[in-house]
């Protein structure tokens, strides 16, 4: 099955992010595909190479680029929402990309399941 | 075509979800889907006529829900219950709306392939 994510929260503050993983992570090793993960509202805060988390910590954005890197998986950021929060092409980490909210509706279309981790 | 439905469950202010869904709304109406729209729990205050909010020093989105069938979103739900224990009626929307119970509602979002909820 094809699945499209949508990540509406910041990463530490809420789990979104990171149940989000889980079941990109879970789904892939099933054999499905995961088409797109499009991170919206604070989501956008996935997105920044900034991030540092203790040593001890999962480290979310690394994972994410990680995702990229090793499955294909298209991370986009949607560009209003970034703006207003401070995230501009020179603060991605490694295999995202910032893109217009056109990108979550084709998502929407394409995907077979298109799944929600929010708030 | 696929049938979107965008659930508002949040109030317009206080939090930016309103605004946002109301951006996703407007890009969706650009690609020939069949968009609803729903207003649900805290939701149905986003429809309330005449908000004003120069006290808060944010922009007042509202407006935007009155152009929204000049993007073609003409399907727009509001559930009755939450409508109810706010103390609210169909006259103190600002646009039309379609009023469902909850089954009515749950039946909508059965028949739909993607749904986003704020």
């Amino acid at each position: 099955m094809k699945f499209a994510l949508l990540v509406s929260e910041g990463p530490y503050t809420h789990q979104a992010s990171d149940t989000a993983y889980q079941f990109a992570a879970a789904a892939i090793a099933k054999g499905h595909e995961v088409m797109r993960v499009f991170f919206y509202h604070d989501g956008v805060y996935n997105a920044t190479r900034l991030t540092e988390p203790p040593q001890d910590d999962r480290h979310i954005v690394n994972r994410w680029s990680k995702l990229k890197e090793e499955h294909g998986v298209d991370l986009v950021v949607c560009v209003a929402a970034a703006l207003r929060r401070g995230i501009k092409d020179e603060v991605l980490a490694p295999g995202f990309r910032i893109s217009g909210l056109g990108q979550l509706v084709d998502a929407g279309i394409k995907a077979d399941r298109t799944v929600t981790f929010g708030d | 075509m696929k049938k979107f439905m965008f659930v508002n469950r949040k109030a317009p202010y206080g939090t930016i979800y309103a605004l946002e869904s109301l951006e996703v709304v407007l890009i969706a109406a650009t690609f020939d889907q069949d968009v609803s729209l729903v207003f649900v729990d805290d939701g149905v205050y986003e429809l309330v006529k005449g908000q004003d909010t120069q006290g808060i020093g944010i922009k007042n989105h509202s407006k935007t829900y009155r152009a929204l069938d000049g993007y073609d979103v003409e399907k727009l739900y509001v559930e009755r219950d939450s409508m109810a224990a706010r103390g609210l009626t169909e006259d103190d929307l600002l646009v039309d709306v379609k009023v469902l119970s909850s089954a009515e509602m749950a039946a909508l979002m059965a028949e739909q392939d993607v749904v986003l909820g704020f």
